[in-house]
């Protein structure tokens, strides 16, 4: 049989399929690569930053104040800012995300849940500056009509726009958990005499605790991110945060604030966002590690 | 909750139809909440930014009087780096989704890429912009320019183009593949030519989904820099002269409509906060449209797949 393809042409085609194959690993191990630019940004400005102010001063400290006289960097109070507006967001988006997930999973016909879905994509669309803009000049004000002492900039109203932002999230991950329950399971509950709703209590929820878990830390690691409806409506005074109805910065609130005003790139106000940026990631990376290793366990069952 | 042997069989599932019945409305009626929710912040847009918007809005540039204010300034910017953001992140995302779905072995490293995308796109998005202000700024001195936005917001979105591009492939038949190689072709014919055209609507849909989140994108940006008050334009990208284009554009300050939008919001000046309302709403239609145009593509997809 005669040779039909040139041997010059498979060369090339060989050469051809090794580019691009390294094109391609190149570019999947670019992700690789900014996590390695955060990690190192993050750590460096940080090292930095501790090598002027102690650990146990930053850790303990019970005022924020580097950009005064008198300079204090105690990260707990932007820290409780943050963990009281993640808590209220979740709150808010844990009871309702996992209402809509077993609603969706097993009670809703498909066809509404066709169009349940992709409504609650939209949300999480929406960008989080408008959110802002929504918690500050709509419904703090409407809240005020009826909670009396709710302060212009305060912790509730962001929380609880923040517990809307991520209740697409919370949704869409409990429910996928919740599906990869298997019928046999529901099935068995249903012969047993199990409603719709005992069968989800009881048999869905128990077989897809770690998925559901892994939705909420997903999700507070978003409220924990947040940083435009917290920047907008919840104020930048940094203090321990205890009354929801008063304002306080959160750690992301803070970070915008530094950015905006003019800071020289060798004072130790532009280390502190570094430092708190580290706070902040290492808070994140918690809760999705935990997510993670939770979705990878319900993967495993089923 | 009642004691059920003291009921009928008849009364238990009454109770029990009374019950499920009770949780089918509550589920609607969150339902219903969360989307009143949206509605509302919808029609807020409306009443108070709609009247706003007209020719002048969007062919000024920013001013102290907020009755002159517009947004030309920052709607230009937003379209540059956009440019710029699709540009890195489309590429880039869907060489990575194709090699790991078709290429990459079983082995430490793609396991390591794996779960550093997962991590990567729970990465709050100002940590992003810190990322850009140390590296990009203060280390490889690239200055508060259009490239950086875009690359910045490029990385943001990276996640969401991979994981996109891999679900596109995932649903293509493996006959696609068996048959391609029984013909005689190898990897890369194969994937650049059946694979990739195959998966094109399911990595349009991930690309606009991605495109529609760093639109809307402001918290990076602050980080970077961006100034707030631009009141003139990039160099154009296209000009009278050979070779008619010119990226000088990249290089140069620049503002975004949420920037724009953030910053007339903390003003206290009413005034300010209608042109905040107006820019609002432009932006959140952009979004809604582009989401609605991702969410509509998926649906077209799969009933063609059936």
């Amino acid at each position: 049989m005669p040779l039909l393809v040139s041997p010059r042409f498979l060369a090339r085609r060989r050469l051809v399929d090794r580019a691009m194959r390294a094109m391609m690993f190149a570019a999947a191990f670019v992700s690789v690569l900014v996590t390695m630019g955060i990690v190192y940004v993050l750590v460096s400005e940080s090292v930095r930053f501790f090598a002027q102010v102690s650990m146990l001063d930053f850790l303990t400290d019970t005022q924020w104040t580097p950009v005064f006289q008198d300079k204090h960097f105690g990260i707990m109070t932007l820290v409780s800012g943050t963990l009281m507006t993640s808590g209220i967001a979740l709150l808010v988006a844990v009871p309702a995300g996992t209402i809509l997930a077993i609603y969706l999973s097993e009670f809703a016909p498909p066809a509404l849940r066709e169009i349940i879905k992709p409504f609650l994509e939209l949300i999480a669309g929406v960008p989080t500056v408008a959110f802002g803009y929504f918690a500050l000049l709509f419904l703090t004000p409407l809240f005020q009509t009826f909670i009396p002492g709710l302060a212009g900039f305060n912790l509730l109203v962001p929380g609880i726009v923040m517990g809307i932002m991520i209740l697409p999230y919370i949704v869409s991950v409990s429910e996928d958990a919740m599906r990869a329950v298997p019928n046999t399971l529901r099935e068995g509950a249903y012969a047993l005499g199990y409603t719709r709703l005992q069968t989800g209590v009881k048999v869905v929820i128990p077989g897809a605790l770690s998925g559901i878990t892994a939705a909420y830390m997903l999700g507070m690691s978003r409220a924990v991110g947040e940083t435009m409806v917290v920047a907008i409506a919840a104020g930048q005074q940094a203090k321990i945060a205890l009354n929801p109805l008063e304002g306080a910065a959160t750690i992301t609130a803070y970070i915008v604030q530094i950015s905006l005003g003019d800071v020289p790139h060798d004072s130790i106000a532009y280390l502190t966002i570094f430092a708190a940026g580290l706070t902040l990631f290492l808070m994140t990376l918690t809760f999705n590690v935990i997510a993670f290793v939770l979705r990878r366990k319900y993967r495993e069952v089923y | 909750m009642t004691d059920i042997s003291q009921l009928s069989e008849a009364e238990i599932i009454r109770s029990a139809r009374r019950s499920e019945k009770r949780f089918a409305l509550l589920g609607l009626s969150v339902l219903s909440l969360t989307m009143l929710v949206l509605l509302t912040l919808i029609i807020d847009f409306m009443v108070d930014g709609l009247g706003r918007i007209d020719y002048d809005f969007l062919t000024s540039f920013p001013s102290r009087r907020p009755n002159d204010a517009g947004i030309l300034s920052a709607w230009v910017g937003s379209a540059l780096v956009m440019i710029v953001t699709a540009a890195l992140a489309v590429p880039l995302g869907v060489a990575a989704g194709l090699y790991l779905e078709e290429y990459a072995p079983k082995n430490l490293i793609t396991n390591l890429i794996e779960i550093n995308v997962t991590n990567l796109a729970g990465v709050p998005s100002i940590i992003y912009g810190l990322l850009a202000l140390g590296l990009f700024i203060q280390m490889f001195g690239l200055g508060q320019t259009i490239f950086v936005a875009g690359l910045t917001l490029a990385l943001l979105i990276l996640p969401i183009i991979i994981v996109a591009t891999r679900e596109a492939v995932r649903s293509i038949p493996q006959e696609v593949r068996e048959a391609a190689f029984a013909l005689g072709a190898d990897k890369w014919q194969t994937v650049g030519g059946y694979i990739l055209p195959a998966a094109r609507p399911g990595i349009l849909t991930g690309a606009i989904v991605g495109m529609s989140r760093a639109i809307g994108e402001t918290a990076p940006i602050i980080t970077i820099g961006a100034l707030t008050f631009i009141a003139f334009l990039p160099p154009s990208p296209v000009g009278p002269e050979f070779p008619f284009i010119n990226f000088d554009w990249l290089g140069s300050p620049f503002t975004v409509m949420p920037i724009q939008m953030f910053n007339w919001v903390s003003r206290p000046q009413a005034g300010f906060h209608v042109n905040a309302a107006a820019t609002g709403l432009i932006l959140l239609a952009m979004t809604l449209l582009m989401n609605a145009g991702a969410i509509w593509l998926r649906y077209k997809l799969r009933r063609a797949m059936r």
